[in-house]
């Protein structure tokens, strides 16, 4: 008879959810039957067999792979399906442009997740997901079959939004280094070779992008290594928006006082062509722009599987979600956690937030495999340090509450804020907050 | 025989299994979760954190620490911010589960 609960891998899966909804429902009758006793729990076993497929082994895909296997007890299958070899981490990246940091630094292995949680990764790239099938296809060819499906594929930048930029950024000659990887240590390097009086724009496209205070906090890194080595040198900080999007204050004060003639603020500039030859950006409502260094971040939306997928039913750009349980609003048992969603409002596009995200999705996923409700009342919390040098930081913290009459999550009131002034006790802070962020995905 | 008496069958010989964890368990441990971004996975500090492990410290400690934050009677530097976004009830929830892990 218990044979029959540990059934192999390729059985199918509609019997398989089927047995699951089989089985809550008979304990469901037979604990009602228990009259007089204790208060029926609504207590049924985690599958064993069920299976669960992570596509993106970044900040929410790693965190979601781990913690199905942590909260089901090992006992849902999962594998995630990710085409890097190691985990480069977006969040401290800017360390690197900055000449303090290497990547290196910010490189965790995917092996943790196999060894210490029973994950299976696979190295590959998910190329066409079937909702109705349930199934997802990899670019080796291979057909992996799926309960439920957690895709995790971050943003996609959106090259169109900007005219000449992908032609740009092929030459190598504007780089957007909005993916820690190879074009992070490009950018240094066009740095490194700029000389001194040189000038170095970073364009910032309209929000939502990725990582709202990242455009402010380069700023200072570049900032920082110029002081030092280029001190004629200019941070030129041109952005879509009319306003700085994160910790405005302290960013603003930062620029004032620690690099006081080196970086200008440029509000109400909104990318619209560069010229790669030139080294010219053209704005909307401005002049044009010259700068030895370029870098253009175009607008951004999420992944293209998603896309692809029609699972961005936001403006053609994010994925709308059901906040319980992060469930796709556009398909069934497809749960999207990270940078892809169309956010809450004052939820930001970042690490930490992915990481939570995956957390509540994880739990739901394996009540809902297990024939229990999720968690009405799920948390999110999120702090977001931004470097100012390479040593002194400043955050900023919020905690979203799940509000069931909205069926949203809103940040708490009274809760969350902004740090005082940088400092190196948050710079320390903020490195254990990465190791153990990235522990908690991958080890 | 038939996938319905499968599932009976397999409920009786996973029945041990299914008292390990329940939702409200789950959902405990789900909430818990939202620390270990910074205090580590079940509350386990990684060797030389600059943040306190919060596993197998007692409830009583940890609910009078954050209450300290919130108060600012302990000074920090997010922990006042985060702390003000949980309820007492909560709290206390996360204190008793971090309090019963192994450190």
């Amino acid at each position: 008879m218990r044979k029959a609960c540990d059934m192999p891998d390729g059985t199918d899966a509609a019997r398989r959810a089927w047995l699951v909804r089989a089985a809550g429902t008979a304990l469901g009758l037979a604990a009602g039957g228990c009259a007089g006793g204790p208060a029926p729990r609504p207590a049924r076993a985690i599958p064993s067999s069920a299976r669960v497929l992570v596509v993106g082994g970044g900040w929410g895909g790693a965190t979601a792979a781990k913690y199905v296997r942590l909260l089901s007890q090992q006992r849902i299958d999962v594998v995630l399906v990710e085409p890097g070899d190691a985990f480069v981490s977006c969040p401290l990246s800017n360390l690197v442009i900055g000449g303090s940091r290497t990547l290196a630094d910010l490189t965790v292995p995917y092996t943790g997740l196999a060894r210490a949680h029973g994950v299976t990764v696979v190295q590959d790239t998910v190329s066409r997901i079937d909702a109705a099938a349930k199934t997802a296809t990899l670019a080796s060819g291979a057909t992996l079959r799926w309960d439920k499906l957690v895709l995790a594929p971050g943003i996609e930048l959106m090259w169109d939004s900007v005219a000449g930029l992908k032609a740009a950024n092929e030459q190598g000659a504007v780089l957007q280094a909005w993916k820690a990887g190879p074009e992070t240590l490009a950018l240094r390097r066009q740095l490194e070779a700029m000389p001194d009086g040189g000038v170095f724009a970073i364009a910032i496209p309209e929000s939502p992008y990725r990582c709202p205070p990242g455009p402010y906090e380069r700023a200072c890194q570049v900032a920082s290594y110029f002081k030092a080595a280029k001190p004629r040198a200019k941070v030129l900080v041109l952005d879509a928006n009319p306003e700085v999007q994160s910790k405005p204050a302290l960013f603003r004060k930062v620029w004032a006082e620690q690099y006081a003639g080196m970086v200008e603020y440029r509000p109400q500039h909104k990318a619209l062509a560069v010229d790669a030859a030139a080294r010219t950006v053209r704005f909307e409502l401005a002049d044009d722009v010259r700068a030895d260094v370029l870098n253009v971040l175009p607008a951004m939306r999420a992944g293209a599987l998603a896309v692809q997928s029609g699972l961005a039913n936001a403006n053609a750009r994010w994925c709308q979600v059901h906040w319980l349980d992060f469930e796709s609003t556009a398909a069934k048992d497809i749960h999207v956690v990270g940078d892809a969603i169309q956010l809450a409002s004052l939820m930001p596009k970042s690490g930490h937030m992915a990481n939570n995200q995956a957390k509540v999705a994880a739990a739901a996923i394996v009540a809902e495999l297990s024939g229990w409700a999720p968690d009405p009342a799920p948390m999110l919390g999120n702090t977001c340090y931004s470097f100012v040098d390479a040593t002194r930081v400043i955050h900023v913290a919020s905690v979203h509450r799940y509000d069931a009459a909205e069926k949203t999550f809103r940040a708490v009131p009274g809760a969350g804020g902004v740090s005082g002034a940088p400092s190196e006790q948050e710079g320390v802070y903020a490195w254990n907050w990465a190791r153990t962020a990235w522990a908690d995905a991958l080890s | 025989m038939t996938w319905r008496r499968f599932a009976v069958s397999c409920l009786a010989a996973a029945a041990p299994a299914a008292f390990a964890q329940d939702a409200p368990t789950l959902a405990t441990r789900s909430l818990a979760a939202t620390c270990a971004t910074c205090h580590g996975t079940d509350g386990r500090a990684l060797p030389g954190a600059s943040v306190p492990g919060l596993a197998g410290v007692p409830a009583e400690r940890i609910v009078e620490q954050v209450k300290a934050f919130v108060s600012g009677q302990r000074p920090s530097t997010v922990m006042q911010q985060i702390a003000k976004g949980y309820t007492e009830a909560q709290i206390e929830q996360v204190a008793r589960w971090f309090a019963a892990q192994q450190p």
